[in-house]
């Protein structure tokens, strides 16, 4: 790799949504899985990872409060340098869609919040007008802007598992313009098994296929099955779920006595949220 | 109140380097066995190979003992045992098995005189748990999927030695999705004569950390997180104990088995 590298790469924001119900070893390796892959394409630098556990409202079957889901995310990514928990999804009252949660996380790297950061001594600038600026040492993220092109502004890619991938087929779950301003403006990683059929259900849309040089397929080389659903069973089995998900949370469970017969029957025959929603749209 | 057998379970192995699999065999084989209801397991052993056995890319028993006992620190039942690796040269796993029996009897019998001469009087009113205890307690070879198919390697096991532990000891396999250990056993004589005795776990998470698929990613600077833990990244880290070089070490040897077993035969093959 040639020495200028450093400066053209692409910074990428890995943002992961999904239940973490509860967050497995799984999970934690896919963002593992997906730096690896871009830092070996020598386009990308990673800059972080962020799990946005979803909110209570999605009303999946079997979920637990997002106020558990959240810690039991915050306690697995203690020992993370680069990975943390965002609870904003979860925290909005109502259901909210990837795509906006995507663009929330883009919007937040472009101009940060005040409040919410350190950094309140810099006076805010467009992020346009950054270019010309002197070199500023409080901001980490758009350092060295040399270069015109918008390479400096971090991307924030969605990461997900095949079968995430592949509920974009699934009716009334997705909406069609989501789908398309997701793999057009941000991009996907998408974590695969060897010999699986994602390459296939990409062929077979017509967007994904447009916009498949913004689709990264990782293919796992370690098989690594361990899915919330099995480890839910486990624990109403009384199995031992020792190593699948870190320590740290599997004493949280246990403390709390998170996982139960009944806690699986919440949400039981309730329409998913995005699924009420986009029919609910389509009506009208 | 149904007496349970108590049992031990010993898992021999390269332990190159030890993997978060590893340990998910002893839960997996535990959970199953208790619920049997014919048996407490008290013990977890993990028996590192010795360096001898000659294996490529095998680093010294020395660091290899000190990960499991890293990754084992937090473990209530499971912990590693030197005793193989520091004998002369390598030891048949039915000489392991030998000696571990042997230790757990050694044991019992001393516990039995440590509550004699501390409770002499009291004895007739012993919990029932320490009442189990005085039952003789069973050893059991645990294994991956793979295990079972190495028996047909030729050489590497003595006919003999593959009765016995089967016969006197008994097999804990732990099966993946995609291998059949139930029609491995029905191919074979031995094996079916002594099926009581070999006990297939299934696996309900596919969970395949190969120790060779872990040193290849370390020698190419990919991340293992997860997959090992931290304690242990941090020793191989430290140490620098996965390299090019090391995974060059023994390459080309004959391992130890078969050398031993193959010199015997090698004039009839001739």
């Amino acid at each position: 790799m040639a020495m200028e590298g450093p400066d053209k790469k692409t910074e990428v924001v890995l943002l992961a949504c999904g239940s973490f119900n509860p967050i497995t070893n799984m999970h934690l390796r896919l963002f593992e899985l997906a730096k690896d892959y871009l830092h070996e394409t020598g386009k990308y630098k990673v800059i972080k990872g962020i799990i946005s556990p979803v909110g209570d409202a999605y009303k999946k079957k079997g979920l637990i409060s997002a106020n558990h889901r959240v810690t039991m995310a915050k306690l697995a990514t203690k020992n993370s340098d680069w990975v943390e928990v965002d609870d904003w999804e979860s925290s909005q009252s109502e259901w909210l869609e990837t795509l906006k949660v995507l663009r929330y996380h883009h919007q937040k790297l472009l101009s940060p919040d005040p409040t919410n950061s350190l950094q309140n001594a810099i006076p805010l600038t467009k992020p346009g007008r950054k270019r010309k600026q002197e070199p500023n040492r409080h901001d980490p993220v758009k350092k060295k802007n040399q270069s015109p092109d918008i390479k400096s502004v971090p991307q924030v890619k969605l990461l997900c598992g095949s079968d995430m991938l592949e509920s974009f087929g699934i009716p009334n779950l997705w909406k069609l313009e989501d789908i398309t301003e997701i793999v057009e403006n941000h991009g996907l990683v998408c974590i695969s098994r060897a010999g699986n059929s994602v390459q296939k259900f990409i062929y077979e849309s017509d967007i994904l296929w447009r916009h498949k040089n913004n689709i990264h397929l990782v293919e796992e080389w370690i098989t690594n099955d361990i899915s919330s659903t099995k480890i839910r069973r486990a624990l109403r089995r009384g199995q031992s779920i020792r190593y699948l998900v870190p320590d740290v949370v599997q004493a949280y469970i246990e403390k709390n006595n998170l996982y139960s017969p009944e806690s699986e029957d919440r949400n039981a025959g309730v329409v998913l949220a995005p699924l009420q929603k986009h029919a609910s749209d389509s009506k009208n | 109140m149904v007496s349970r057998t108590p049992l031990i379970l010993l898992a021999c192995g390269s332990f190159n380097p030890i993997t978060n699999m590893h340990m998910r065999l002893f839960e997996l084989a535990r959970d199953h066995l208790q619920k049997t209801g014919r048996y407490q397991v008290i013990e977890g052993i993990m028996s590192p190979v010795n360096d001898d056995y000659r294996k490529k890319g095998l680093v010294s028993a020395r660091h290899r003992i000190a990960m499991a006992k890293l990754a084992l620190e937090t473990s209530d039942w499971i912990r590693v045992d030197p005793w193989e690796s520091e004998q002369e040269t390598w030891t048949e796993t039915v000489k392991v098995l030998r000696h571990h029996y042997n230790e757990s009897l050694r044991l019992l019998q001393s516990k039995k005189e440590l509550m004699k001469n501390k409770w002499p009087i009291e004895r007739s009113t012993e919990d029932p748990l320490s009442y189990q205890h005085s039952v003789l307690p069973e050893l059991k070879l645990l294994c991956g999927a793979d295990f079972l198919q190495t028996f047909k390697t030729p050489n590497l096991w003595k006919e003999e030695h593959i009765k016995e532990i089967v016969e006197k000891f008994g097999l804990v396999c732990i099966s993946r999705a995609g291998s059949d250990p139930a029609q491995y056993i029905s191919e074979s004589d031995l094996l079916t004569q002594f099926q009581h005795n070999i006990f297939l776990v299934k696996e309900w998470i596919q969970n395949e950390i190969s120790a060779t698929q872990i040193r290849y990613a370390l020698c190419r600077g990919l991340s293992v997180k997860y997959l090992i833990p931290d304690s242990v990244i941090s020793y191989i880290a430290r140490h620098n104990i996965y390299t090019e070089d090391s995974e060059r070490k023994n390459e080309g040897d004959l391992l130890q088995p078969l050398k031993l077993h193959n010199t015997t035969v090698n004039p009839l093959n001739d």
